[in-house]
């Protein structure tokens, strides 16, 4: 308690300007900017995967599995840091038990649970169900039982059942694309629909939030399918990332107009708001607004990939800057999820002043615990490539 | 002929059935979906009481005893991070600049920190929960633990909020604060502990001016309405369409 209350004298000491006294403590720190981070990741991997199977984009077969299931480590993480943050974490049952119908907040664990169980889980498992039977039949110990578990009791391989789960599995990612949709657009409408928060009360939100979410997905299938191959030696099939790469490039022009169209939306109609945002993104946010999110996340990551979609140089040159693209996206997005969660607080509703933002290392709010959130996916994600890796799978042709 | 009336009576018997039960669906499938509607939904029942407030700027003396008296009455922490209630005073430079200050709360008094020739004009805002009838707090409370009253003061249920601070975020006017003890949103309840019982709340009583004035809106011959009545009230930031049942006098456009 002391160390709170030394850490909020600390902060009104930064203050700037007037802002309304209650305003010192800043409710939303790191975990709730990983939280809109995390499920944009679940909702972009997907929706790469998507491509391959209802679009038929046939030279992304290599990393659809692989974006299957890196939606699926990180969507089992994405309630993490929400509920870590709660003053009352037990009691967070209650937006399932009574969610209060008119609240924005109130449906995400309707739309998550969704999204997991109808959607990434079904979908996983009609994929993979003829090779966890096949599996369970010739793995023993341990794994042999997991998989045994696995097939739920359907171990019927006989081609027309095949073909079925083929069929299911096709309908659901049919479902699943505007669910992703669905998920991400929501998370944007949590911020968009709070009109006391100028920064964050847009129409446009959701929309970006989507485009922001879809960019980073990609980049982190890109990376994750560079950096697993690394690790299995095996040679990366360059055809797929060139792919991978134009939807990047693509979906990264449409996020940036989307949020250029709300700046200069929001410079030309010069609100009320006007001079406190101008203030924000020129003091506060400069570094990680201009600098981060704009100039290393966006600018580079799209003139490097244009570039790239005019000239190809060699097969080596263009994985270094695939790679070093998809984690510079990566790092951008983060920080367009701090701009709007963090930049969101730091202005006081009075207009009249600034409070400020410090990051901790330890605590509910810190550094570490955030950290472990980032990590968990990436164990998550290496425990179902052991259990069901995409590439010993059985492909009919 | 008469075949063709036929279908000409049967094709506008389709017509009004389908457009009768399209209404009554639109009918059953808008009502739980009132979440899209809540900004424009109606209050109050004018038997029984509706709590709102007055505050009356140009009786305001800066002196902080209501801030103090709330903190006491409601047991909110001392430290300067939590009030149910502050003063704020505002100072109009010359060269149109606006200088807001509230130095912990303005319990300790106010000291007028810009030279005097440089002053415009200068005054007291008390602020406080608008207890607005379309709160956007109530709105975004995703388990319902925030709530209006049916006599229109918006309450927490503090075994009932789960901390995630939605509604500290949706509050436009900072009135709410997390309690750093219990962690649940807290803010003013209008002294309902007081108010129901035909007391008046501790700012209200304390004020040396009758600065303020908590009242039932549905009392036509209360002193409220009588106060509402008789000045030129405003409420804050009137386009944000939050119901607010603050009514200041002499509000000046500065002020937010």
């Amino acid at each position: 308690m002391e160390q709170q209350y030394q850490h909020l004298y600390e902060m009104l000491s930064q203050v700037q300007g007037y802002i309304y006294p209650n305003e010192v403590d800043l409710q939303w720190g790191l975990l709730i900017v990983l939280y809109p981070y995390i499920t944009g990741l679940v909702a972009g991997a997907f929706i790469l995967a998507s491509l391959e199977r209802v679009f038929n984009v046939k030279v992304l077969k290599p990393t659809y599995e692989l974006a299957l299931l890196t939606a699926l480590s990180f969507l089992l993480v994405a309630t993490m840091p929400l509920v870590s943050h709660l003053g009352h974490p037990f009691r967070a049952y209650e937006i399932l038990i009574t969610p209060h119908s008119t609240s924005a907040m109130a449906i995400f664990g309707f739309v998550y649970l969704w999204y997991l169980m109808v959607v990434l889980l079904l979908e996983i498992w009609l994929d993979y169900r003829r090779d966890i039977v096949i599996w369970s039949r010739q793995t023993k110990g341990f794994k042999g039982f997991l998989y045994k578990i696995l097939t739920l009791g359907v171990t019927d391989l006989s081609p027309k059942t095949i073909k079925w789960d083929d069929k299911i599995g096709y309908f659901i990612t049919v479902v699943g694309i505007p669910s992703a949709f669905l998920l991400h657009g929501y998370v944007g409408f949590i911020f968009g629909s709070i009109k006391a928060n100028p920064w964050w009360s847009t129409v446009l939100m959701p929309v970006i939030f989507l485009f922001s979410a879809m960019v980073s997905g990609i980049a982190l299938v890109l990376f994750i399918y560079m950096a697993v191959s690394w690790f299995r030696k095996q040679k990366i099939d360059i055809l797929a990332l060139d792919s991978i790469a134009k939807f990047l490039f693509y979906i990264l022009i449409l996020d940036f107009t989307m949020e250029g169209l709300d700046q200069i939306h929001r410079i030309y109609e010069a609100e009320e708001s006007f001079e406190i945002l101008y203030l924000l993104v020129h003091g506060h946010l400069f570094y990680t607004l201009f600098i981060f999110q704009i100039l290393l996340g966006t600018l580079v990551p799209l003139v490097s990939l244009g570039v790239l979609q005019l000239y190809k140089p060699k097969e080596l040159t263009r994985r270094i800057i695939y790679f070093c693209d998809s984690l510079l996206v990566l790092f951008g997005i983060f920080f367009m999820r701090y701009n709007v969660v963090i930049g969101g607080q730091l202005f006081s509703k009075s207009f009249y002043g600034f409070t400020d933002y410090k990051v901790r290392i330890a605590g509910s709010e810190g550094i570490l615990l955030s950290l472990v959130w980032i990590i968990v996916p990436f164990l998550i994600l290496t425990f179902l490539l052991w259990l069901l890796p995409p590439w010993k799978k059985t492909h009919d042709n | 002929m008469a075949t063709q009336g036929i279908e000409k009576s049967r094709r506008n018997f389709i017509k009004k059935a389908a457009a009768a039960g399209g209404l009554l669906a639109t009918t059953f499938l808008l009502n739980p979906y009132n979440a899209i509607l809540f900004a424009t939904e109606k209050p109050e029942d004018p038997t029984k009481p509706w709590w709102g407030y007055g505050i009356d700027i140009q009786k305001c003396i800066g002196c902080g005893q209501c801030a103090n008296a709330c903190k006491s009455e409601n047991n909110v922490s001392r430290e300067p991070f939590y009030f149910r209630t502050w003063v704020e005073q505002y100072t109009i430079k010359n060269d149109g600049t606006v200088k807001v200050e509230s130095p912990n709360g303005g319990i300790d008094g106010f000291q007028q920190t810009v030279p005097e020739a440089d002053i415009f004009k200068s005054f007291y805002v008390p602020k406080m929960c608008n207890h607005c009838y379309k709160s956007p707090c109530v709105q975004a409370c995703p388990v319902g633990a925030t709530y209006e009253t049916p006599d229109g003061v918006v309450l927490v249920d503090e075994t009932y909020c789960i901390g995630c601070r939605y509604c500290v975020q949706a509050c436009p006017y900072g009135c709410r604060y997390i309690h750093p003890e219990k962690n649940v949103a807290d803010k003013c309840t209008l002294c309902y502990h007081r108010i129901s019982k035909g007391s008046t709340t501790a700012c209200v009583e304390v004020c040396p001016t009758q600065a303020r004035i908590v009242g039932n809106l549905n009392d036509k011959q209360g002193p409220l309405v009588k106060f509402l009545k008789e000045h030129t009230c405003l409420v804050l930031k009137p386009h944000l369409n939050t119901g607010s049942k603050l009514y200041y006098n002499a509000l000046s456009g500065e002020v937010r």
